[in-house]
């Protein structure tokens, strides 16, 4: 049993998700360290996600694309600016050109992932920090939405 | 990026009654870091322009011009009283822009789900191993 609890606050532009998982907290840190596990939840179901380059250390590059259902790709990148292991990982959040390296044009985000663990519990928080409500909009205007409805039917279905 | 599709397939903003041009002057006025402050302050009441201008470091004439950005955009109107110019949010406009927050909140729910059922599923094969 997942549980979640959200707060926007639009005046700093910032997004807080809390979960908790009936997990110990080095199982939870696996879903983010290691990218064949990450790979798995991080995009929607119709456009999966694939890392192809995954540098877990501080100032290291992730690299990853996902694949829409007509096999169009979309390319993104994180650089992660802070990493301590089993507690939390802060990094930029970003889109690629096609030849992988950051599209400067596009919007950016930066994200704090903190666990606490606490035997086989574990309370994630996840804090996104946009730039400007225009980024925000730009996001949510590429698709975000139809790959979260299509996300939240998959999921409807499997309960 | 999130979910980066790419551009070709880009919808309109999808938000109820929204079109794209009033999205546009939604977010150009809610860029600016004293527009938002400006929000934030009648959004506990109604103020004249005056006392605004009172708070900031800028003219009179700068305030008067961030609240017209901010009224075109539907955030807030303006009605008179006596010599004033009293500015009042408009909670419906403030309702949409947080929708938007809602939007990426969904985003979120549907990854913390995945996480817990990969969770699930290592409990379950830990299980059979032993």
């Amino acid at each position: 049993m997942t549980v979640m609890s959200s707060t926007a606050d639009r005046e700093n532009l910032k997004m807080t998700v809390v979960a908790e998982f009936n997990s110990p907290a080095e199982k939870v840190w696996e879903v983010w360290a290691d990218p064949r596990k990450l790979e798995k939840w991080w995009g929607p179901p119709t456009w999966p996600a694939t890392f192809t380059e995954y540098e877990f250390e501080e100032g290291g590059t992730a690299r990853y694309h996902m694949t829409g259902p007509e096999g169009e790709k979309a390319p993104g990148f994180w650089r992660f600016e802070l990493i301590e292991a089993k507690r939390q990982i802060r990094f930029l959040d970003g889109f690629a050109r096609e030849d992988g390296e950051i599209d400067e044009n596009m919007p950016t985000m930066v994200m704090e992932m903190t666990l606490e663990g606490n035997g086989d519990h574990t309370t994630m928080t996840t804090v996104t920090t946009f730039n400007s409500l225009e980024d925000l909009e730009q996001l949510l205007e590429m698709g975000m939405e139809e790959g979260i409805r299509e996300a939240m039917g998959q999921i409807d279905a499997l309960l | 990026m999130v979910v980066g599709l790419p551009k070709s397939d880009r919808k309109t903003f999808p938000g109820p009654g929204f079109d794209e041009e009033e999205v546009d002057l939604i977010f150009h006025a809610l860029a600016d870091r004293t527009r938002r402050d400006i929000m934030g302050k009648v959004s506990q009441g109604e103020q004249s322009i005056s006392d605004l201008a009172r708070q900031y470091e800028v003219s009179f004439a700068a305030i008067q011009k961030h609240v017209s950005v901010l009224e075109r955009a539907s955030l807030v109107t303006k009605r008179v009283d006596g010599r004033q110019k009293l500015v009042q949010n408009n909670p419906e406009t403030l309702r949409r822009a947080t929708n938007l927050l809602a939007e990426y909140e969904r985003i979120w729910t549907h990854r913390i789900n995945a996480i817990g059922q990969i969770l699930d599923q290592e409990k379950t094969e830990e299980r059979k191993i032993r």
